[in-house]
């Protein structure tokens, strides 16, 4: 009877995974909700509509009640009215990007600009501004243009967005899901009792990677079903290349739970271990904004994180259609981490 | 014939500041179609020495075979022949009984069906049940399932009954009566002397990291050359300045000590010492609030070696 699959130790070892798993409501709620919710939010938070109005603010004066009618002319700006210190107030809690005053005694310039130079809105509504004051002047643009709106999917936020989340959920679910699984079997004395049997190292270590390669799937899945029916998220690139990544990214970080829970005696000390590791990625990796957005100097280490390359080439693939032969270095890295990790974690791994 | 378990000068020292002598030189030897029982308080080194026969510690110095097998060589051998329960092991409380069964057969080359180690141990209405909702009793049934679904030759039991109520206890002896009849040999540990006594062929008794005496527990309590223990209190105005060892120069009794509130003497002939100690009571205008006798037991074996009662927390621990 061992001889025959169902009793190999591995496949008994998944299975006593996957029943710890599913007959945890609060663990499966977790690891399948949360992404999701987060997903919908950010997306709606983001999502891409027909250019926002801008609200701009008026200062107060002589003449207030004129310039504020020929901006109102204008479809693509809100405009208020107010004394200078409600004006301040509104430009510092962000509900206006831009405080327009009326000059008035014989300075060199009709208008006056007040706006942060670093915000890009209010750059954005300076340029809108100006441009309704001067032709409402009379200027005649020399150059004649036309505009062409598209809103292709592959290019919105929420594109940018979903290879991103299913990134992070690969990290909580291998970091979390391994780590904290095999201390709470150090705690209760279970890997120490499993190793007064005959049961191989390799076959536990195997089973804790297949369990969490598997938990992976459905995840994605619900991630890529409800953002392409919610937001028409679609990938561009084979589904062969996704499912390769997450498999391999679940190796990845079963990988790197295994290793931050090879000594750790507490649930607390893993807990530490485990967002250390992790704070650096949710931060760095680009889950939320590209990565490229750091100085030059850190790109390297970044580069080198281990979310960086599975959601980099996540991107390329689902948003930009990559082939297998575009993403070979990042696999490289992923499957360096993995391999590492492992070999690390076996050797110093502590039963009892 | 081989012996089950050999073990030769084992000692271990767990490093820390200051390290901890946990075991100073072991000689033991379990022959096969036994029951040893290993005795001892807290702290006395019990659970490590069965640990290093377990093959879950490595002794500092020392050897220890087990069924004619060297630890270092042929562990795997060693494993698929032996079943174990810890002293404190937590299973899975999401899984079933027959589910946390089929999981340690898998394991095993060869062994029994989970369902007969289920029946075993008397949990078939629980087959289904999760651990979750199993009594501690139940647990510990489980535990030792667990060690017999490989069908081991030896079984190394750390403490079965510690917290178990009386039934579950009687549960357990059964279980471990039965592997031992069917031809099996057992190691056990226990810090209950009728337990030892009720099972165990032979016993070491254990404090402070060796061995004070090993033998049958009837051949122990023998040796004591006084059978019967005399239980008695006094009281009256003199009662409070009556040295520890009052009466142990009576004829018959061979030594006296105060256990609690209860003064003891171990007494060779019980006929004679009794009447003896009335009188000096009566002379020493005391009155006699309670008298008993009994059997002396492994307990006092270990009194006697150890010069400490048993039951005394962490009264063995090496500091």
């Amino acid at each position: 009877m061992s001889s025959s699959w169902k009793m190999h130790p591995v496949t008994q070892l998944f299975l006593a995974r996957f029943r710890e798993f599913i007959r945890q409501p609060e663990a499966v709620f977790w690891s399948y909700v949360f992404p999701l919710v987060m997903m919908i939010a950010l997306g709606l938070a983001f999502r891409s509509e027909p250019m926002e109005a801008i609200s701009i603010i008026v200062q107060d004066g002589d003449g207030t009640e004129l310039l504020a009618e020929s901006l109102r002319g204008s479809k693509s700006l809100i405009v208020s009215i107010g004394t200078e210190l409600q004006c301040r107030q509104q430009l510092r809690a962000g509900q206006s990007e831009l405080i327009v005053v009326a000059e008035t005694n014989n300075s060199e310039a009709d208008y006056r600009f007040v706006f942060d130079p670093t915000r890009p809105g209010s750059v954005h509504a300076r340029d809108v501004v100006n441009d309704v004051l001067q032709r409402a002047a009379g200027r005649k643009d020399p150059v004649k243009t036309t505009d062409v709106a598209i809103a292709e999917p592959g290019s919105r936020y929420i594109d940018f967005l979903v290879p991103g989340l299913i990134g992070m959920g690969l990290m909580g679910g291998g970091v979390w899901g391994v780590g904290y699984a095999i201390v709470d079997m150090r705690i209760r004395q279970v890997l120490k009792r499993f190793m007064g049997t005959p049961m191989k190292k390799p076959h536990f270590v195997a089973a804790m990677m297949f369990s969490r390669m598997i938990f992976m799937i459905p995840e994605i899945i619900v991630v890529l079903l409800v953002s392409r029916f919610l937001f028409g998220v679609i990938n561009h690139g084979s589904y062969l290349n996704v499912m390769l990544l997450i498999v391999l990214g679940a190796f990845e970080f079963a990988g790197i739970g295994l290793l931050i829970a090879s000594r750790a005696k507490t649930l607390e000390a893993v807990s530490g271990l485990m967002n250390l590791a992790m704070v650096p990625m949710w931060i760095g990796s680009g889950i939320f904004f590209s990565a490229k957005r750091f100085p030059e100097f850190v790109q390297p280490v970044i580069g080198l994180l281990p979310l960086t390359p599975v959601i980099s080439a996540l991107r390329q693939v689902m948003q930009e259609g990559s082939g297998i032969a575009m993403i070979l270095p990042e696999i490289a890295v992923i499957a360096a981490w993995g391999v590492l990790t492992f070999a690390v974690a076996i050797r110093i791994f502590r039963w009892e | 014939m081989s012996l089950a378990i050999e073990c030769r000068q084992l000692t271990k020292t767990w490093p820390g500041n200051p390290p901890v002598e946990a075991v100073r030189g072991v000689d033991l030897q379990v022959e096969r179609g036994t029951c040893f029982g290993v005795l001892g308080p807290n702290g006395a080194g019990k659970t490590t020495t069965i640990e290093i026969c377990e093959g879950l510690v490595k002794a500092t110095s020392g050897d220890a075979f087990v069924l004619g097998k060297n630890w270092a060589t042929q562990a795997d051998e060693i494993r698929q022949e032996i079943g174990i329960s810890l002293q404190e092991t937590r299973l899975s409380e999401k899984l079933t009984v027959l589910e946390t069964l089929t999981l340690f057969r898998s394991f095993y080359r060869s062994g029994m069906n989970p369902e007969e180690a289920i029946a075993k141990v008397s949990l078939q209405e629980k087959a289904n049940a999760r651990i979750k909702a199993l009594s501690g009793g139940q647990r510990q049934r489980v535990a030792v399932a667990t060690a017999l679904v490989g069908n081991p030759r030896l079984l190394f039991l750390d403490e079965p009954t510690t917290g178990l109520d009386p039934q579950s206890r009687r549960d357990l002896w059964r279980i471990i009566t039965e592997f031992r009849e069917a031809g099996g040999t057992v190691l056990l540990t226990t810090h209950y002397m009728d337990e030892a006594e009720r099972l165990c062929d032979k016993v070491a008794i254990f404090d402070r990291g060796r061995i004070l005496a090993i033998d049958t527990p009837q051949k122990l309590i023998s040796d004591l050359g006084a059978e019967h223990v005399v239980v008695f209190t006094v009281s009256g105005e003199s009662a409070v300045v009556l040295p520890d060892d009052f009466g142990s120069s009576l004829p018959g009794v061979i030594s006296a000590r105060i256990e609690s509130e209860h003064r003891c003497l171990s007494v060779r002939e019980p006929h004679i010492a009794i009447p003896a100690l009335l009188t000096l009571i009566n002379e020493r205008s005391l009155r006699l609030t309670s008298l008993t006798t009994r059997q002396a037991t492994l307990e006092d074996v270990f009194v006697h070696h150890a010069g400490h009662r048993l039951t005394d927390e962490n009264s063995g621990a090496v500091r």
